[in-house]
């Protein structure tokens, strides 16, 4: 016992004095003498209100990263910094620059660091961050519902049609499932690193993405297997619900920031094409009850779960999140999406056997779910 | 920083993105509800602080070792002395060093500097002096000092005839002419990282009144320290700009170097006395500048080398790179209060290169 204390605290006692040689004699400063301290800095979120822009800065550095001027167009402006000095390592700051902005123009930002260092953020189309008032809240609760719930709803209508079904018929649907869940993880994976990739360095944006998107899978494939067998019927249902809400709340978010910067000039013709793309997620919702009695309760918050995720993301999304926080909802919307792949094949495995994976009902319907996607993708 | 959506990456966020930019011209429903508050918010915010087109803070003048209001008349004489002939022989000692100073409040610039300031100092002689300038280099680079006047070849101040390396030493001589508004600057290469650094200052030389008989009190106006110049308020300005951040822009532009200077604190001017302003173009990276001064037309000398001007009544004048000039002009039939000049190229002047008069 008292060995193995010794061995545990052995490499710590070691870690801690390197450390602190390290850093009382700083053996590594004559590389860095004449070096000017590093800078990063990341505009995380912009928030335009009347005659304010606000800037949120993810700054990050060998030294505090100050920003010492703000240009807007080409033009120094008057600003206040807060805090005026971020911690070095990973600070946040907020720049308020009263601004008399353009609603529908382009603005261009440059903040100068202490050390000259330039950081550009341009806002593509300047409109007024919505305030959440109740005309607001109820226009995005309204919007999120077009493109989550209804879509699902109508999508889990088609379950009376899938009892007759043959055998086959089944595999096809469950195949079908397969193909818009991969459509899906393809997409959310895209939309995550993409957003992963605006993160400041130290963060590592990529990496955070793949790890929760890992652990997101595990967590629920265990979850579903606690009871020691996989999730069928009404239990896999719920998992792919899970799975597409979460996807849906990313979807969300995007929604909500393009309505929030300025591409609410066509959100009719958005949401008919998202309503249309995300039908096809409530008959995968539908497909492992088709030899089920589910409730019509069942069905109802089968709904709300794909569903509902999606109004809140809209909300959200309009109010200038850090693309970090988006990046973490696409990795878990991802995960979820992985998770229920696995299960479907598993239970698509169980039923038919390892060998009918690749018979022809379960490759045309992996392919025609991918089709479809794509092909009402192009609505969007 | 500007997201490039690729074209056809299958992207809905991508898409969505590239429909705000196409598509902010088109009004439906959802827009005009969300645009509301945006509507109310601009007729709503007059009582708030809108800003202005400024830096924020002060710089520590003090610490930088030099004051842009000081720069506008610290006229540098030099060390005057007569030679066996008889002859005026004007002396300086010039240094040259690294220096790093507050280019704009906050802001720190690596500059290379004359004698710890830019710009450097403004030397000031009246033609056919000898002059001497000792120049040292107390820099971690190779520099020289290129005067812009009448000289040897081996003066010239440029690889070869004159270029000091660092701890070394060369004295310039030559007669001071012609006579106008001229310039030094570092002539070692790469010549745009030498002169955006600091390396550069002012050169005046006065007319000698006894060698233009025929315009002698024009003359004597010119030269600083006569009876007929003591009524002008003579000004220094040096217009240039500085790259921060190396990416051969310049983040802020000036006269005499801090951005602002006099448009948060003005120069005074007495209305009852004439106005000169010996104006120099060290710019670097842009073409051109310019000087546009409002409410009001002025002489302009170009090069300051004719005792009569070259331009009458332009209140705009552009200089290329070097090109310099003497404004003259008086504010006794106007109205006091403070008049604006600056640069009349917008960026420049919403950069930095905006000032105030202001008439008393």
């Amino acid at each position: 016992m008292t060995a193995t204390r010794f061995w545990l605290a052995l490499p710590l006692v070691i870690l801690t004095l390197v450390v602190a040689l390290l850093l009382s004699w700083r053996p590594l400063d004559r590389f860095t003498s004449s070096a000017p301290p590093v800078e990063n800095a990341n505009v995380e979120s912009v928030r335009l209100t009347g005659g304010l822009i606000s800037l949120t800065l993810r700054t990050d550095g060998s030294e505090p990263v100050i920003v010492a001027q703000v240009q807007v167009d080409g033009a120094y402006r008057t600003f206040t910094a807060t805090p005026q000095t971020p911690s070095a390592w990973l600070g946040r700051t907020r720049i308020d620059i009263p601004y008399p902005w353009i609603s529908g123009e382009a603005h261009h930002i440059a903040l100068v660091t202490g050390t000259g260092v330039v950081v550009n953020h341009t806002i593509e189309v300047a409109q007024e961050t919505p305030a959440l008032d109740g005309t607001s809240l109820a226009l995005l609760a309204a919007v999120g519902t077009l493109l989550g719930l209804v879509p699902v709803a109508i999508g889990l209508l088609a379950w009376p049609a899938m009892r007759s079904i043959s055998q086959g018929g089944l595999n096809f649907l469950l195949a079908l499932t397969i193909g818009l869940l991969v459509f899906l993880l393809i997409d959310t994976i895209g939309e995550g690193l993409e957003e992963a990739a605006e993160t400041i360095g130290r963060l590592r944006g990529p990496v955070l993405f793949w790890a929760i998107l890992a652990l997101t899978t595990l967590i629920l494939l265990a979850l579903g297997r606690r009871q020691g067998r996989a999730p069928e019927g009404l239990a896999l249902a719920g998992f792919i619900a899970l799975g597409i809400g979460l996807h849906n709340l990313g979807e969300g978010l995007a929604v909500g920031a393009a309505l929030a910067t300025g591409s609410a000039a066509l959100a009719t013709y958005l949401v008919i094409g998202f309503t249309i793309h995300n039908v096809t997620e409530g008959i995968g919702i539908a497909a492992p009850l088709a030899r089920e009695r589910p409730r019509l309760v069942d069905f109802i918050w089968l709904a709300a779960l794909a569903g509902l995720p999606a109004i809140i993301g809209t909300i959200i999304g309009t109010q200038a999140v850090s693309p970090l926080w988006i990046a973490v909802c696409f990795a878990i919307g991802a995960g979820a999406i992985v998770q229920v792949i696995i299960e479907v094949g598993a239970l698509m495995t169980r039923r038919a056997g390892i060998g009918q994976l690749l018979s022809l009902p379960v490759v045309a319907g992996v392919t025609v779910g991918l089709a479809v996607m794509y092909a009402t993708a192009l609505l969007v | 920083m500007v997201d490039g959506e690729a074209c056809g990456e299958f992207s809905r966020r991508g898409f969505l993105r590239s429909v705000a930019v196409a598509s902010a011209t088109v009004p439906l429903a959802t827009g005009a509800v969300l645009a509301q508050s945006a509507a109310d918010g601009h007729s709503a915010h007059s009582g708030r602080d809108e800003g202005s087109n400024t830096v924020v803070g002060e710089v520590d003048y003090a610490k930088n070792g030099f004051d842009p209001h000081a720069i506008l008349t610290d006229w540098d004489k030099g060390a005057v002395s007569t030679n066996a002939d008889g002859r005026i022989v004007r002396e300086w000692t010039i240094t040259a060093v690294d220096h790093e100073f507050e280019v704009a409040p906050g802001v720190k610039f690596a500059g290379w500097t004359y004698n710890g300031r830019v710009p450097g100092p403004t030397l000031r002689c009246t033609e056919g002096e000898w002059l001497r300038i000792k120049f040292q280099n107390g820099s971690t680079h190779p520099h020289s000092m290129h005067f812009h006047g009448i000289h040897a070849a081996r003066m010239d101040g440029v690889p070869g005839a004159g270029l000091v390396d660092p701890g070394g030493e060369f004295t310039y001589e030559f007669e001071a002419k012609p006579f106008g508004c001229h310039l030094y600057h570092c002539h070692a290469v790469p010549l745009k990282r030498h002169i955006h650094k600091g390396l550069y200052g002012a050169f005046i030389v006065d007319p000698d009144p006894l060698r233009h008989p025929e315009a002698r009190d024009k003359a004597a106006a010119r030269l600083l320290g006569s009876p007929e110049n003591a009524r002008w308020q003579e000004l220094l300005m040096v217009m240039n700009g500085f790259d921060t951040n190396f990416d051969d822009e310049n983040e802020f532009y000036a006269v005499n170097s801090i951005p602002f200077a006099y448009f948060n604190k003005p120069i005074r001017i007495d209305k009852t006395r004439p106005v000169r302003i010996y104006l120099i173009n060290i710019t670097e990276f842009d073409p051109i500048n310019s000087l546009h001064l409002h409410a009001h037309f002025y002489d302009f000398y170009d090069h300051g080398t004719t005792l009569d001007p070259t331009n009458r009544m332009i209140d705009t004048i552009m200089m290329c790179q070097a090109q310099r000039g003497i404004l003259e002009f008086s504010f006794e039939n106007h109205e006091p209060g403070l008049y604006m000049f600056h640069a009349h190229q917008s960026e420049f002047a919403e950069l930095g290169w905006m000032s105030h008069f202001e008439v008393v």
